[in-house]
């Protein structure tokens, strides 16, 4: 079953890994991708808004849609908000296939479709003050290719 | 009623999460012209259409769409997870 956790608190990369990997014998092919709070450039902190409610109804519609499009046995997305700091994991998606090209290209898909299609904002506090992160088209347009 | 949502820079140029409406707009837009007549902070946040994004009872949408039977109205910048 397919699980998706909107949380404030870390998560144990080795933990989640090791609990989607525990028992599976229907897949071949384990991917897990983590996204990390990057420094860039004297970044102190960043804090993520999200709409409750529709974050985890938006990320279970990206979720359905790859576990249809893919031959996928599970899916596990796992997304923070809040205060996080540089090195901080921000998120992780793990994927599950029987054959590796579909782990890989379901987990870019729902990495493509985090960025620009789930509810967050990113705010960035370094020594200039504050600023909100701006969407890049490039995000946008890599929408474009699924 | 409409229960209206602000988020993020939105948020902070209205100065307030959310509030009740009592509107008789028939699509976003009309909402949006309503909101911008009464008071500048609103002028502020919804200058720039196109930088802004909606959803419509969690589910996005567009700013032509009809607000029949619509609860929750959310206007947000375009979104930067993952």
């Amino acid at each position: 079953m397919p699980v998706v956790r909107v949380q404030s608190e870390p998560f144990s990369l080795g933990d989640e890994a090791e609990a989607f990997a525990k028992g599976r014998t229907d897949a071949g092919g384990l991917v897990t991708f983590t996204g990390v709070v990057r420094d860039t450039g004297g970044l102190a902190r960043m804090e993520i808004e999200h709409y409750p409610g529709m974050t985890e109804k938006a990320i279970a519609g990206m979720v359905d849609t790859a576990m249809a499009r893919w031959d996928l046995a599970d899916a596990l997305v796992i997304h923070r908000h809040g205060t996080l700091a540089p090195g901080d994991r921000i998120m992780m998606v793990a994927t599950a296939s029987r054959h590796r090209v579909a782990a890989f290209e379901a987990a870019e898909f729902l990495m493509d479709y985090l960025k620009s299609r789930a509810p967050f904002w990113k705010k960035e506090f370094g020594p200039d003050g504050a600023a909100w992160v701006a969407a890049k088209d490039e995000d946008e347009d890599a929408l474009s290719r699924w | 009623m409409l229960d209206v949502m602000y988020f993020a820079w939105v948020r902070e140029r209205i100065g307030e999460p959310r509030e009740r409406v009592e509107t008789d707009a028939a699509t976003v837009e009309e909402l949006v012209e309503e909101l911008k007549a009464r008071e500048p902070r609103y002028e502020a946040a919804f200058a720039d259409l196109s930088a802004l994004r909606v959803a419509l009872d969690q589910e996005l949408a567009d700013f032509d769409a009809p607000l029949a039977g619509v609860r929750e109205v959310a206007f947000f910048p375009p979104m930067t997870g993952g």
